[in-house]
């Protein structure tokens, strides 16, 4: 994971060399000299937690999950893990340029989410995050069911990030209060994120149901499919209880009534309604997929067991 | 602020992005983008211009609204200041007993 390529609109991508100093990008000619090729804006890495940083500490010994964290941690990373597998497979399909590198930011964004829950996650066996997400079976994945539901249309696709957002929004925020301090830092992180999620799905979901009678009812179309895999993300069991007793994380039901709440707002701005389906029985937690995640899996992982330890 | 006609064949219009990397600076022209509508400009821009930590503050304006001077016209619009070195403090002697100059 840590060698995906990513895509870019900016010239002369930065040499990424993994410090937090000024990298110093098309900032050079910037000073004086004025050259054609300098770039008119200053790049920085900027500070903030990275995955490293976490498997940093994991192999160091100073973060360590218990081993329900660690489950957590796990169903958190796959849950990122997949979205930006399914994610990524926009890049270069989006309906148009600028909607791409959109999309696939997002996917950036998730797969570092789950870099780091991952790693945090194998600090429990020693595992890495590559071991992780690259030698586990399909029945060893912990991520609920929407996050391996195929793309559909740019509407499915849509319906589908409006959900997780919202979810992911409410989950991080109160996970940036968790007793765990590795779990809250990544949530503190990702959560500024997430609320961008959010901004740019719900703008879609606005502009999609209020454009032409197509665009609308595709939206309707998407949330309909999307809907029966809402009520999963919000299931309550054992290992939550015991997480939420001790203040490491929440009971997913707590999370319900502000979604409600939120979505409510976007769906009424719409003039949708919530689509009235029967909830999917889920299981993804427990390791139970659909036919979906295997295929994820087979073309996520083909080059890592090809090739064990490739890099390039 | 006016969104621009879509034009025909429903491309989307083109905008032109401005970003102040930090405070206290101007905001700069970083190139342009393709957007439906100004709220969707700005989350473009962010996207596709300030993806590496180069802003904090994004300006978009449709490219339809900017009017630039004629190409062809450089002699006549830039060349006239040529030679005119009275434009120029420098071309001053300073006068006797004067300060701070």
């Amino acid at each position: 994971m840590s060698t995906s390529p990513e895509t870019t609109a900016t010239p002369a991508p930065a040499e990424e060399t993994g410090g937090h100093g000024d990298l110093n990008v098309g900032v050079k000619a910037a000073g004086g000299s004025g050259e054609a090729t300098a770039s008119a804006t200053r790049i920085t890495p900027g500070n903030a937690l990275r995955p490293e940083d976490i498997a940093l500490a994991v192999s160091s010994g100073s973060a360590k999950p218990t081993e329900d964290v660690a489950e957590i941690a796990l169903r958190l990373g796959d849950d990122a893990l997949i979205l930006a597998q399914r994610l990524g497979h926009w890049i270069s399909r989006a309906p148009e340029l600028e909607e791409d590198i959109a999309l696939g930011n997002i996917a950036l964004d998730q797969l570092g989410h789950a870099r780091s829950f991952l790693s945090y996650a194998g600090g429990l066996d020693g595992r890495s995050e590559d071991d992780l997400a690259y030698f586990r079976r399909e029945h060893e994945f912990r991520s609920a069911s929407i996050f391996e539901q195929p793309n559909g249309d740019f509407a499915v696709t849509i319906a589908r990030q409006f959900v997780v957002s919202y979810y992911q929004f409410e989950l991080y925020s109160q996970l940036t209060q968790s007793t765990d301090a590795t779990l809250a830092g990544i949530a503190a992180k990702a959560v500024k994120e997430v609320d961008y999620h959010r901004d740019h799905s719900a703008q879609w979901v606005l502009r999609l149901a209020g454009g032409t009678d197509e665009s609308r009812e595709k939206m309707i179309h998407g949330f309909k499919v999307i809907w029966p895999y809402v009520d999963e993300l919000f299931r309550d069991d054992e290992l939550t209880a015991r997480l939420s007793a001790s203040g490491a994380a929440v009971e997913p039901s707590s999370l319900r009534a502000e979604f409600d709440r939120l979505t409510g707002e976007v769906f009424a701005e719409a003039e949708l309604e919530v689509p009235k389906v029967q909830p999917a029985p889920g299981g993804g937690r427990r390791g139970l997929h659909s036919e979906h995640l295997g295929y994820i899996l087979a073309e996520m992982q083909v080059l890592a067991r090809e090739y064990p330890g490739a890099s390039w | 602020m006016t969104t621009p006609e879509p034009h025909a064949g429903n491309v989307w219009p083109i905008w032109e992005v401005f970003v102040r990397s930090s405070r206290g600076l101007s905001h700069v022209h970083a190139g342009s983008l393709h957007a439906p509508d100004a709220a969707m400009a700005l989350r473009n821009a962010r996207d596709l211009y300030t993806r590496r930590n180069e802003g904090v503050s994004i300006w978009v304006v449709p490219a339809d609204a900017i009017a630039s001077s004629d190409p062809d016209s450089k002699g006549a619009f830039f060349e006239s200041p040529q030679g005119k070195d009275y434009r120029h403090a420098t071309y001053y002697t300073k006068s006797e007993g004067v300060k701070h100059l």
